[in-house]
């Protein structure tokens, strides 16, 4: 890690590389949960497959963990130093003339999203981790469907669930198509790539939200 | 027209500094915003008040000096200018205006509105130039044929002004947009690009170590530069940067 | 003080270049190491002279008065800059350079400096672009180049209308390099407030650092003053706010004799005064005069329409409108040398032509260049010329390619649309073709004290080319004053570091502390800009495009008693150990307020007219500038007496070997 808080052009990287696998997480992410609104038995093969295939467990989990870590983590030094850097405010600063409000905020969103990430470990991660490696209960494929509907139950969750894929929104509206800047991808296609990831980030967190929304109401 | 003006007064270096508000009457909108603070120190002068520090030269809106944060922004509400060529007639009469240094840990506030921005020549000592002496037996200067389309980019990232709006304007007071405008020129120059990897890298290391934030692609700076250098020019140093520190 | 040697090499004119250079003393690169050099701002000849003579193994120390070497006026500078390269095939040649010049500056500089000057001109564009400097270039990638008022030859290139950056950014860069090697020493917010001469030779400066104010010694071997012209002078002008005279007036206190002050260059194009709040003014390019036609309405009905806003000119019928420069010039039209333009548009202005309420502007007028434009992109491109509307967007394109940037500057300034209304402009101050007197290897009356760039009077006679600015900035920087200065520091390897610690340094830094003293302490009560706009007001009314006898007389003496009412009167606030601008403009202020009345002197003395300098008792009866070579073919030197008006003159005779000269004529 030393070797790259050193440079701020290899942190900006590392936010890049860190930011785009965590988009690639996501997409998996979302496949396998938009699979539980058409068919409860895939779902269940899919998340029993993740769940129990040891490269998935041992290998991608770790590098998964470690990504997001990373990625939040350097967030914060980020942050940090680069507060740092102004140590006396200007009295009158209009941002919102010269930046978008999701380039400005990205530690908020990006505070919204991990404790969403809280929420989601408590409620899947720890629970499963139990089930799997400490309690070691005996694996029934079929479980994983009800696992998730339960989730659902409580118009709160989903309420909170809702809030925070807008700020994954948020977030990747400026994070997806920043992270192809930072690696220096910039030329004729920027534009068309702009509108993939503008449509990306729109279109991803409102399919989780739908997905909540649809099993909260056939609960 | 007349105004309230509300201007950061700091007397040095290390001393705190405040807003302090001043009226001013009679201002025409043909003046230059430089103009108009001209016409204010000259009322302080007269009233015993220490007047305004602030810099500037060409007033041309090509050296690079003046500096001010006006209403929130770099070089004020107008866009493409510096704050010489902003003219009055960009705000209304009776307005509050607030005028504030250009401010970043790595631009020290000499005095009121003065900054000092050595931190930019720091970072092109470290490598702003291509490594050839005078000698007047340099090759025949269209011995290398550049591609147009190179030649305008080169230049489109040459006319930087060296002003720091960009710092100033970004939210993390990065110098990104500065430094890449001088790497790009050079990196897209077949004069330059012998020595690139070294340019790149010993420039972000100065740049680092001045103290500036880290870019993180807010675009504030691309917007605010006077001279309107592209954010391309910071991709293509990551690109540089990259593929030098990969050579290593 | 000895009459004046130009120390010009024997030899024919085309080889004493060659053979000076071949014949003078070296300094051997061991030995360099144990000199100093001091440069004075770091504009074109400044930063070129200090990266080389760095380069070379000289120690060097810069100093500007700006944050940053980079903001240096030079940067201003938009048109281009000369080589004869003739990369175009026209018939260009070092030659045809060094004729356009010489007749250009109408018979009043030194041919063999003019010579040299054209010699080296190719070097620079190849240096330059071995820095990286972007010039325009074609679709074929070499160099583009462009032409400029009267010449007729294609010979300036060009980075948009930018050239004065990029050059200055490439001397900055070189600069940087050695400073980053730890052999240029920058002192960058610095002014140089006097020259130390130990046993008759220039051995130091005085600096005031602007930020703490405090006043430091720096001994060196040698000192250059590149710290441009004095056009500030007249208050209002194209300079920088920040640009002075101060350093080369110090020398001339010194010793230095001052010359030709009187020749002054006054732009032809620049953006008319809108009011007393003006505190500069804005050039815009010469190149715009390829395209632009210049105007005045034919009848002063229509002026006073035009002024009170009931006519606007694009509504006057082609009959009603004159177009004096092609009227008068036919065979140049409106591009016509900087002096016959700017005295034309004065003509009809003193007339009561004028277009603006100030009743001192003049249109430059695109409408024709867009509808020329327009039906032969039209044409090329296989539409229909009789479109009125197409060809006119089709021409405003051309156009925007062409001057966009600066058509952008006019509407931001004056808020109007030079598309569709023709610009008004009015002759601005912009460049003293004047200066501190040099010899052929730049240096002045004192042993050790150069001049170069701007600073010094030497290669542009009365009148300067456009574009010829920069070739002699670089030039004397790059390629002229590295090798003769050689010769004169070859004395100096055993003299070792210069001690600051003696009774010449006391003496000086005392000299500038009292001087601080007196301002701060005189409690007045008008503040410094009061008199330079006074100042300015009497040079530009008296001194300006054109000059007589009665006026030059009264200029002399008001400048004489403005200057004891400001010692007397001026109010200067704060303190001397702080960031302080007042106090700096003080002490320019005071130079300008000396330097007037000898610019004042030199002009009455000087009776004839030629290039920049117009006597009015000296004109054809055509209103057309009259020489008088019999009388006046010299470079006035003046020698520093206390009192400006008690300057005495010495006259260097110029001598045409290779020339014949000729009235000047472009009609």
């Amino acid at each position: 890690m030393s070797g790259l808080i050193k440079s701020s052009l290899a942190r900006k990287y590392a936010m890049a590389l860190s930011g785009l696998f965590l988009i690639v997480f996501l997409l998996q992410h979302f496949t396998i949960n938009l699979i539980s609104v058409f068919s409860e038995e895939v779902f269940n093969e899919v998340s029993h497959f993740m769940g129990n295939n040891p490269i998935v467990q041992f290998i991608l989990q770790p590098i998964l963990i470690f990504g997001v870590l990373f990625h939040f983590t350097m967030g914060f030094v980020l942050e940090y130093q680069n507060r740092s850097s102004r140590a006396q405010n200007y009295a009158e600063n209009k941002g919102s003339a010269n930046s978008t409000w999701m380039s400005r905020n990205m530690i908020w969103s990006g505070a919204v999203i991990l404790s969403f990430l809280g929420l989601h470990f408590v409620d899947f991660w720890f629970p499963e981790m139990n089930y799997k490696y400490i309690e070691v209960l005996p694996e029934n494929p079929n479980r994983y469907f009800e696992e998730m509907v339960h989730k659902f139950v409580s118009p709160v969750r989903v309420v909170l669930y809702a809030v925070s894929f807008v700020f994954l929104m948020l977030h990747l509206l400026h994070g997806f198509s920043s992270s192809f800047q930072s690696v220096g991808l910039n030329n004729k296609y920027t534009k068309a790539l702009k509108s993939f990831t503008i449509a990306f980030s729109v279109v991803i967190p409102a399919g989780f939200i739908f997905i909540a929304f649809f099993h909260h109401l056939n609960a | 027209m007349n105004l309230t003006l509300k201007i950061w007064r700091q007397a040095n270096t290390s001393a705190q500094g405040k807003m302090q508000t001043y009226p001013i009457e009679n201002v025409s909108p043909d003046m230059s915003f430089l103009e108009m603070m001209d016409v204010l120190n000259e009322q302080l002068i007269n009233k015993g008040i220490d007047p305004v520090a602030f810099d500037h030269d060409c007033r041309e809106g090509i050296c690079g000096m003046c500096s001010m944060y006006i209403n929130g922004e770099a070089h004020g509400p107008d866009r493409l200018v510096t704050t010489c060529q902003l003219h009055m007639r960009k705000f209304k009469d009776g307005e509050t205006i607030t005028i504030e240094p250009f401010r970043a840990n790595a631009f020290p506030v000499v005095k009121d509105l003065a900054v000092d921005r050595s931190a930019f020549d720091r970072i092109q000592h470290a490598g702003g130039f291509v490594s050839v002496n005078t000698s007047g037996n340099t090759q025949d200067a269209n011995a290398i044929p550049i591609n147009k389309h190179d030649a305008d980019n080169a230049f489109d990232a040459a006319t930087c002004i060296g002003c720091g709006a960009c710092v100033a304007s970004c939210k993390n007071a990065s110098a990104m947009l500065f430094v890449s405008a001088k790497v790009s020129q050079y990196a897209l120059l077949p004069q330059g690009k012998v020595e690139a990897a070294d340019r790149v890298l010993n420039m972000v290391k100065q740049m680092d170590e001045e103290g500036f934030g880290n870019c993180t692609n807010t675009g504030a700076c691309e917007v605010e530069c006077p001279k309107g250098i592209s954010l391309e020019n910071i991709a293509r140093m990551n690109r540089e940067y990259l593929v030098a520190s990969a050579k290593g | 003080m000895a009459s004046l040697d130009s120390k010009i090499p024997e030899g024919s004119l085309s080889d004493k270049w060659t053979n000076h250079k071949s014949h003078i003393n070296l300094v051997s690169p061991a030995n360099k190491r144990l000199i100093d050099v001091i440069v004075v701002g770091t504009g074109l000849a400044g930063a070129s002279a200090a990266a080389t003579l760095a380069e070379l193994g000289y120690n060097v120390k810069a100093f500007c008065f700006q944050d940053s070497p980079r903001r240096a006026h030079s940067i201003a500078a938009q048109g281009g800059i000369n080589a004869a390269k003739n990369y175009q095939g026209d018939g260009d040649s070092t030659y045809r350079l060094f004729y356009d010049t010489i007749k250009g500056g109408d018979y009043r500089s030194r041919e063999a400096n003019v010579h040299r000057l054209a010699e080296v001109s190719t070097n620079i564009i190849d240096q330059c672009v071995a820095q990286g400097v972007p010039f325009a270039r074609d679709y074929g990638g070499l160099l583009d180049n462009r032409s400029f008022g009267g010449v007729l030859v294609s010979r300036t290139f060009y980075a948009k209308g930018q050239t004065g950056q990029q050059l200055l950014l490439g001397a900055y860069s070189a600069m940087n390099r050695q400073i980053g090697r730890g052999k240029i020493k920058m002192y960058n917010r610095h002014e140089m407030m006097d020259l130390v001469i130990v046993d008759g030779k220039a051995r130091g400066i005085i600096a005031r650092n602007l930020v703490t104010g405090q006043i430091e010694r720096h001994g060196a071997h040698a000192v250059v003053v590149a710290s441009g012209g004095y056009g500030n002078v007249f208050f209002l002008s194209t300079n920088a706010m920040g640009s002075n005279v101060s350093a080369g007036w110090k020398i001339h206190q010194k010793g230095a004799h001052f010359a030709n002050p009187c020749f002054t260059q006054i732009h032809p194009t620049c953006i008319p005064v809108s009011g007393d709040h003006q505190s500069k003014l804005t050039l815009m390019s010469e190149s715009l005069r390829n395209d632009g036609r210049i105007w005045v309405p034919k009848n002063l009905e229509d002026v006073k329409a035009i002024r009170e806003g009931r006519l606007k000119p694009t509504d006057l019928k082609e009959e009603d409108r004159d177009y004096y420069l092609e009227r008068r010039y036919p065979a140049f039209g409106n591009l016509v040398p900087r002096d016959v333009a700017s005295r034309a548009a004065k003509e009809r202005c003193d007339a009561g032509f004028g277009v603006n309420k100030t009743g001192e502007a003049v249109y430059l007028d695109f409408a024709s260049a867009i509808v020329r434009y327009g039906k032969e992109q039209a044409h090329v491109k296989g539409l229909d010329e009789k479109d009125s509307v197409l060809v006119k967007k089709l021409g405003q394109d051309v156009v925007r390619s062409k001057y966009g940037n600066l058509f952008q500057m006019y509407e931001k300034i004056v808020d109007q649309n030079p598309y569709e209304m023709p610009m008004m402009i009015y002759p601005a101050v912009h460049y003293t073709m004047g200066g501190v007197w040099v010899d052929y290897n730049l240096m002045t009356s004192i042993p050790g004290c150069y001049a170069i760039g701007e600073a010094n009077f030497s290669d542009h006679g009365a009148n300067r080319l456009g574009a010829s600015a920069l070739m002699q900035g670089l030039a004397d920087g790059y390629f002229v004053l590295p090798y003769t200065i050689g010769d004169y520091l070859s004395n100096d390897i055993r003299t070792g570091p210069i001690p600051t610690n003696t009774p010449e340094f006391d003496a000086a830094e005392n000299t500038v502390k009292d001087k601080i003293n007196l301002f701060l302490t005189n409690k007045g009560k008008n503040s410094v800009d009061h008199y330079h706009k006074k100042l300015g007001k009497i040079m530009w009314d008296k001194c300006g495009m054109s000059r007589n006898a009665k006026g030059l007389k009264e200029a002399m003496s008001e400048i004489k008693a403005l200057r004891e009412d400001f010692y007397e009167n001026v109010n200067v606030p704060g303190t001397d150990s702080e960031f302080n601008e007042q106090l700096a403009k003080a002490g320019r202020v005071a130079d300008f307020l000396e330097l007037g009345e000898l610019f004042a002197k030199d002009a009455l003395e000087r009776t004839e007219s030629c290039g920049g300098h117009f006597r009015e008792e000296s004109q054809t009866p055509e209103g057309e500038a009259m020489r008088d070579d019999e009388n006046f073919t010299f470079v006035s030197a003046w020698e520093y007496k206390g009192e400006p008006a008690d300057a005495v003159l010495h006259k260097e005779e110029l001598n045409y070997e290779e020339i014949e000269v000729k009235t000047r004529s472009y009609k």
